[in-house]
């Protein structure tokens, strides 16, 4: 099943949360949509559901019109944020719902109904909670019987709303791994929506990095960290150092001073030098792009991380390896081994 | 909470204040009924029953509870309907109509009772057409029913109000994405999840019409074995000086009523229970 | 499979009438056919209007049917003076009993934890669910001619059935729980750091109560007060019991009302209720407008 959707928009009011939207999402991937809350992520999911609708564009589901269909016929697994499981109802009755309310004709009896819910709840590992309800079962438990609920339907393609957002780190770590093996065993084509860049580029094999209701990149989860296409990606994604620049003359300029830094191609103007932290090389002073001087050093496993204050004045954190030892007050060159540009 | 903790409380004025409480509680409250129920004991066993058994108090208290249930029940259906428009729809006069929903706890209820029986007497504004079709109200049981659901309207409305003010817009979303129609889910997601909050509604609507007073007894006609009620009968035993039979009556009264304070607290507990932990 | 199909799906007239129809639907997940929305707004609004507004015009087209000025002289007999005055006074002796009350009972309740506490809020609420005519029944038990304290009260040479006193005592009785159910949930929510707070700055325990606790909770007060006197005015059954109907002197506003109708003095009774009615809509308003006081003044709570 594939899904695609083109020059989705849709306001609330004065606020855009979809400003011209296109994605495709082919037969049977993992797609992460990621970006700061506001980004119009969520509401890309739920017009994809059918529970909002756009004010203009389109949306395909295996190449049908979905716009045409409300949310009850589109058959679409949707896992809320906060789960919504059926307070009153046990658990087996939850997963039990969406067979129960099928039309007569199609319903399936008693008998199949309890074989069905049997297989999920082994699917996601609880079939020992079954008689349990909603208020009995930890965050981490709620979350896989949401996600049993929606498989039930037999969803043609599977949305997931901030599926780890309510839980604590450690069940997150655990549920994200068995999101994916289950997403391998079972192939349905899905999209989930996060905040959480962690959770987006160890869980998907697609990530779509959103911004202002905007789509900034889609890519690997390697293509958006290696080779971010924009100023927001890479700040968004991965620990950077944001420095502003100056294009001039086919060089780059930091406070007027130019820096031994490749222009070629970029357009003229103030723009950002990116770098990650661990991509700036440490070196005796005067042999980088940048000098500076260390002001604090502290120790992360592998790595020590020293605040440093260029020549310019700007503070920058880095990341080191621990083979030379930082101290506070020595002088050291800088030279990124990467780094990039964006004007603007 | 132990000793210990007692003592180290840090605010002051714990003694005092509930020394106060326990007093004015005892006196106002606590002791007059225990004198009601200490009365009560005064009769036999035998005694009781025949009060209780006699053909004019037991007409008189089916007549409170029978109608009282009656009206709670169209309370119920009612009630549900006024919430359902205040809460999720849009209209013109939504918030007047939202406060107008308080009046029957806020009108004396003597005037209730002049004003319902001037209405609904045979030349009253909606008696005289009532009249027309056959129907009489004022100064029959159905006079009673009347004012019993007048007097209970709120009790619904303001109990399930915040519920389904507060029910998860999620809940619905989800039956729907899982292919459910909008009667499936009001009849089998939206109506549970407000079911304790609809029962305890019924309970204290009904136990409000069983005791009231004012309002009923103007329209009622008081005729005895078909439109007295039981705290009428109480009122008329009093000046009759047969303080044993209104003992007796008020005491099952209020063994119902406590009774229905009790299983409306289980309910809330009940309730409670069940809303997850985010 | 997947690059193809978008491309190949033109939008036929067809399919424009079904999303139409589909966004036409798009809000019925959470919401009903326009039909069944308009059949419950009709339905729920003639239910209040018959209800609950007819009476209320009703009182006052009663009251006024004949003229302007028998409603005034209706006011102005001497009877309809002193059964206001009566009620004034009663309604200022149980609010003012119940106040006092409400708040040491809130203090005590809201500000410390010891056990039995729910059982001691339901000893509170118990007014609430006793019939009024119970309420009145049990002082009449305790103080009248067989009542278990009538012969010492009568050797004594005190009155309080059929007075005054007994009066004020089943309309305590039932106001009981007023205000002190307006204060402790508010008291709890506030919880005690602010008066901790004051205590260990060196306040005593009354300027910490009067200086913190009292400007926190003063809407609340205000909402207590206004209720317990709605009902304490307006209480009918208790103190019908109690009051032993002596014109001019133990009758207060909705006995006069009782006693007027029966009279078939209707225009008399409908202008005293018609007070008791503008009394029950002036406390509403002014209930609308402290709801807001009492709502803003919740401080966002970070959970």
């Amino acid at each position: 099943m594939t899904i695609e959707v083109r020059n989705l928009v849709k306001s609330f009011g004065s606020f855009k949360a979809l400003d011209g939207v296109d994605l495709k999402v082919d037969s049977g991937e993992l797609v992460a949509l990621l970006g700061p809350s506001g980004s119009g992520k969520t509401t890309l999911l739920r017009i994809v559901a059918g529970l909002d609708w756009p004010d203009s564009g389109e949306v395909f589901i295996n190449g049908e019109d979905a716009l045409a269909q409300g949310a009850r016929e589109r058959h679409v697994g949707f896992v809320f944020q906060h789960y919504a499981l059926f307070r009153h109802m046990t658990v087996f009755e939850n997963v039990a719902f969406g067979l129960r309310v099928q039309p007569r004709a199609v319903r399936k009896d008693e008998a199949a109904i309890r074989v069905r819910v049997k297989e999920l709840l082994d699917l996601v590992q609880l079939d020992w909670l079954a008689d349990r309800y909603p208020s009995q079962l930890s965050g981490g438990q709620r979350q896989r019987i949401a996600l049993a609920r929606a498989l039930a339907i037999e969803p043609r393609i599977l949305l997931l709303d901030e599926p780890f957002g309510a839980l604590d780190a450690k069940v997150r770590k655990e549920l994200r791994k068995w999101l994916r093996s289950l997403h391998h065993e079972i192939h349905v084509t899905s999209i989930f929506v996060t905040h959480d860049q962690e959770e987006a580029l160890e869980v998907a094999n697609r990530v779509v990095v959103m911004d202002k209701g905007r789509i900034e990149q889609i890519g690997s989860p390697d293509d958006v960290y290696e080779s971010p296409a924009s100023a927001f990606v890479h700040g968004f994604i991965g620990e950077s150092i944001e420095l502003p620049v100056q294009v001039e003359g086919g060089a780059v300029r930091l406070d007027g001073r130019p820096l031994a830094l490749a222009a070629d191609g970029l357009a003229p103007g103030a723009s950002k030098l990116f770098v990650r932290r661990h991509d700036m090389l440490v070196g005796p002073p005067g042999s980088g792009a940048f000098e500076g001087a260390v002001r604090h050093v502290r120790n992360f496993g592998p790595v020590q991380r020293a605040e440093v204050t260029l020549s310019g004045g700007q503070t920058i954190e880095i990341d080191a390896p621990r083979d030379k030892e930082l101290r506070a007050g020595d002088t050291i060159g800088l030279e990124p081994r990467r780094y990039r540009i964006f004007g603007g | 909470m132990s000793a210990v903790a007692a003592r180290r409380r840090t605010l002051p004025g714990f003694g005092l204040t509930m020394g106060l409480t326990l007093t004015w509680l005892s006196v106002i409250i606590l002791i007059p009924l225990a004198g009601l129920f200490l009365k009560s004991l005064e009769l036999s066993p035998e005694q009781f029953w025949n009060i209780l058994s006699s053909r004019r108090t037991l007409n008189a208290l089916r007549v409170s509870f029978g109608l009282a249930f009656a009206a709670a029940c169209v309370n119920l259906v009612m009630g549900s309907i006024i919430v359902w428009a205040l809460v999720r729809y849009r209209f013109p006069g939504r918030r007047l109509f939202d406060a107008i929903v308080d009046v029957p706890f806020a009108l004396p209820t003597a005037v209730a009772g002049v004003a319902l029986t001037a209405l609904f007497a045979e030349k009253g504004w909606l008696g005289a057409p009532l009249a027309a079709l056959g129907i009489k109200v004022a100064f029959t049981p159905v006079g009673i029913f009347v004012a019993m659901i007048f007097i209970g309207i709120p009790f619904v409305v303001r109990t399930v109000q915040p519920v389904l003010q507060d029910l998860d817009p999620e809940i619905e979303e989800a039956a729907g994405s899982l292919g459910a129609s909008r009667w499936q889910t009001i009849i089998r997601v939206i109506l549970p999840s407000l079911a304790p909050a609809l029962l305890t509604g019924l309970a204290l609507a009904f136990a409000r019409a069983v005791g009231e007073y004012g309002s009923v007894i103007f329209i009622a006609g008081n005729l005895p074995n078909v439109s007295e009620i039981a705290p009428l009968l109480i009122v008329i035993r009093l000046s009759e000086f047969r303080y044993a039979d209104a003992t007796a009556i008020a005491v099952v009264m209020l063994v119902v009523s406590f009774v229905i304070i009790f299983a409306v607290n289980r309910l809330q507990r009940w309730a409670q229970s069940r809303i997850p932990a985010r | 499979m997947t690059m193809q199909i978008a491309d190949s799906v033109p939008l036929s007239a067809s399919d424009a009438k079904a999303r139409a129809q589909a966004a036409a639907a798009r809000d019925n997940l959470r919401t009903e056919p326009r039909a069944v929305r308009i059949t419950i707004i009709a339905l729920a609004m003639i239910f209040l209007t018959v209800f609950v507004v007819l009476p209320l015009v009703v009182v006052f087209a009663q009251a006024f049917s004949r003229g302007i000025v028998a409603y005034l002289a209706a006011l102005a007999e001497p009877e309809a003076l002193a059964a206001i005055r009566l009620t004034l006074l009663v309604a200022a002796i149980s609010v003012g009993l119940n106040l006092v009350f409400g708040l040491v009972a809130a203090w005590a309740i809201a500000k410390f934890d010891f056990p039995g506490k729910t059982f001691l809020i339901t000893l509170i609420d118990l007014p609430f669910s006793v019939s009024p005519v119970i309420s009145g029944l049990v002082f009449v038990l305790l103080f009248g001619a067989q009542g278990y304290f009538g012969s010492w009260l009568r050797d004594h040479d005190i009155q309080i059935l059929f007075a005054v006193p007994g009066i004020a005592l089943a309309t305590t009785f039932v106001t009981f729980p007023f205000v002190a159910r307006a204060l402790i949930p508010l008291m709890q929510e506030q919880g005690t750091q602010e008066e901790e707070a004051a205590i260990s700055l060196g306040a005593s325990g009354l300027q910490t109560f009067f200086r913190v606790t009292l400007p926190n909770i003063k809407w609340g007060v205000l909402y207590g007060v206004l209720l317990c006197n709605a009902r304490a005015m307006g209480e009918f059954g208790a103190v019908s019991v109690v009051s032993g109907h002596i014109r001019g002197e133990t009758n207060t506003m909705p006995l006069l009302v009782e006693i007027l109708y029966n009279e078939y003095q209707f225009v008399a009774a409908f202008a005293i209720a018609s007070l008791l009615a503008m009394l029950a809509l002036i406390t509403l308003i002014v209930k609308t407008v402290l709801e807001r006081h009492l709502d803003e003044g919740q401080e966002p709570s970070d959970h």
